[in-house]
């Protein structure tokens, strides 16, 4: 291994600080007691306690929660199925256009994925009458199309990387195909899956453009919300709120990551001694 | 028994691949048909606001005619891109030395290290934003200790009581470049830790110095790395709307403002549509370039 140089050393550090100061002094000032967010007035929780009386933000905290759960769910089963069907089936027709249709919302920018799903939804209404109003559902499918790509990508990119042997024997053994699928892929599979559906529930739960695209009037998530007071200012609940997302987040990623990496290690070991038994 | 014929029970292989296929077909594919038809069509006062050529060619050119004329477009594109450059050369410029740096400390400590760049990445988009706001407020600390470290620099006659952050371009590239960095670094720091460092290793026992090893060796070859989180970068960059809308300078708006507004204030469907498209041709462009540039890569390290 190479020596780390002063100068990639002294970069790194500064890189460090430049990614976590705003958030650190974002956590600081939520403790702050004075109303003005960039005066230090003495320690308090006074902002945590207004959070979980603003009966506004915890509708719109209980929406997107809603509305990461159920997208979440729908995107990781629709993209575990596309992301199997593009490794696993082989050649078939219309497959490069499947793979193109999926990384397309990947590459795109967030407003014209925005603008190109409301006006979807708008000629539906004039056609076929639906969705006569935007709302939940309207969400929950643009939501359901974005995450679902992610999802797909992270599937395919780890059964690449799995060998097809195992299924192939149980496939030689007699085994019918959906029972494989079920016995052997699926399991195999399962902590990409879980973390393709805690990449999608947090891409649902921060969404902010699109969902200002197809959200309709009285349907505000709570990105939604912070993006409209913020624009009138800075507020020490919304610092408060902030600190609360980093912490869940924090303990959330650090829990799974190692809930993950467990599992994972665990199957390796299974089919390690699964093979070493075979000799 | 091949892959080929891997999952061959007809009924759950067509549902499998249908399900998903008719998803994207509907909600990826028509809407990007829609955007592209509506760019060719007329604006009216009715419902839905547009209406194409009754006669051949049915299709209209004047929306991009404007684009192309009139300068409001022109200068928000030219901003966008801007921004998007500049922000993009930033990112590489803090997030390589970051990511070869990670490359080079030890296992346990890469580990930890990484999940603190992803870690950001998690929390909210928005908050992320937020966190800047308070600090580029020209009451803020940092604000006075950027002012401090200028009066410190330059003549008493050209003191200021504090340096304007908040609503200017700088201020969103700045943004920009905070949000987007994870994705500029995970990138590189993929494509860095793969080279093969026996490389380096024979360039210096040959006699070159470091920083010569890094331009002729490790540089050229992190080049797919770069390019990769370049777009990461740049694609979101140039359409950001969420960014600008908050600490920029509303009267010089980006593409993604321009875009929401021709649709939400003026109901202009088609103008926002040829818009978009505008927008997706410029920046699929450099994406087609760069699929062309990696696979005949590819193709030279198979020769």
């Amino acid at each position: 291994m190479k020596r780390l140089s002063r100068f990639l050393l002294t970069m790194m550090c500064l890189g460090y600080v430049y990614l976590y100061a705003p958030i650190i002094s974002l956590i600081v000032f939520s403790f702050n007691k004075s109303r003005l967010v960039t005066v230090w007035g003495g320690f308090s929780t006074v902002w945590y306690g207004r959070l979980f009386e603003n009966s506004q933000i915890l509708d719109a905290a209980w929406l997107s929660l809603r509305l990461a759960l159920t997208s979440a769910t729908i995107a990781t089963i629709l993209g575990t199925m596309a992301g199997i069907a593009l490794v696993r089936f082989g050649p078939f027709r219309g497959r490069t256009m499947l793979s193109g249709l999926i990384t397309t919302p990947l590459v795109m920018p967030e407003v014209l994925t925005g603008v190109s799903t409301l006006l979807l939804f708008l000629l539906m209404a004039k056609w076929i009458g639906w969705p006569a109003r935007r709302g939940f559902s309207t969400l929950l499918i643009a939501h359901i199309t974005f995450s679902m790509t992610y999802v797909t990508t992270v599937i395919t990119s780890r059964l690449s990387s799995i060998d097809v042997s195992i299924e192939e024997a149980a496939l030689d053994l007699g085994s019918a195909p959906w029972q494989v699928l079920k016995d052997i892929t699926l399991p195999v599979i399962s902590p990409a899956i879980l973390s393709a559906w805690l990449l999608a529930f947090t891409i649902s739960l921060d969404d902010v453009v699109i969902t200002s695209f197809t959200n309709g009037p009285g349907y505000n998530t709570l990105p939604m919300l912070v993006w409209a007071k913020v624009r009138l200012g800075v507020t020490p609940d919304i610092n408060a709120l902030g600190s609360l997302i980093v912490a869940v987040v924090a303990i959330g990623v650090t829990l799974s990551s190692i809930i993950i990496t467990r599992s994972e290690r665990r199957r390796e070991r299974e089919i390690q001694a699964a093979l070493a038994g075979g000799h | 028994m091949k892959p080929a014929s891997w999952f061959d029970r007809r009924g759950w292989s067509d549902l499998i691949i249908g399900l998903p296929y008719a998803w994207a077909i509907v909600f990826i594919f028509l809407p990007i048909c829609i955007v592209s038809a509506l760019s060719f069509a007329v604006p009216i006062l009715n419902s839905p606001p547009y209406e194409f050529l009754k006669t051949w060619p049915y299709l209209s050119f004047d929306n991009f005619q404007r684009l192309f004329s009139d300068s409001i477009y022109i200068r928000a594109f030219a901003v966008s891109l801007f921004n998007a450059s500049i922000a993009t050369v930033l990112c590489l410029l803090i997030g390589y030395p970051m990511a070869l740096g990670l490359t080079r400390v030890p296992k346990a400590v890469n580990r930890v290290l990484l999940m603190m760049i992803v870690l950001p990445f998690w929390t909210s988009f928005l908050l992320r934003v937020y966190a800047w706001i308070g600090l580029m407020g020209n009451n803020s600390w940092f604000n006075h200790l950027l002012t401090g470290l200028y009066n410190v620099v330059v003549p008493q006659a050209w003191h200021i009581a504090n340096i304007q952050i908040m609503y200017t371009n700088f201020a969103v590239i700045f943004v920009v470049v905070y949000s987007y960095l994870p994705f500029m670094i995970l990138p590189l720091y993929a494509n860095l830790e793969k080279l093969d460092r026996t490389l380096d290793e024979a360039a210096m026992d040959l006699g070159s110095r470091p920083v010569q090893v890094f331009l002729d060796v490790t540089l050229p070859l992190s080049m797919p790395g770069i390019i990769a989180g370049g777009l990461l970068v740049f694609i979101p960059a140039a359409g950001e709307l969420v960014i600008p809308s908050l600490v920029g300078n509303q009267s010089d708006p980006m593409v993604g403002a321009i875009i929401s507004q021709e649709f939400g204030l003026n109901h202009d469907w088609p103008m926002a549509s040829a818009i978009s498209v505008a927008l997706l041709v410029i920046l699929v462009m450099p994406l087609m370039a760069y699929t062309r540039f990696q696979s005949r890569a590819e193709a030279g390290g198979t020769r």
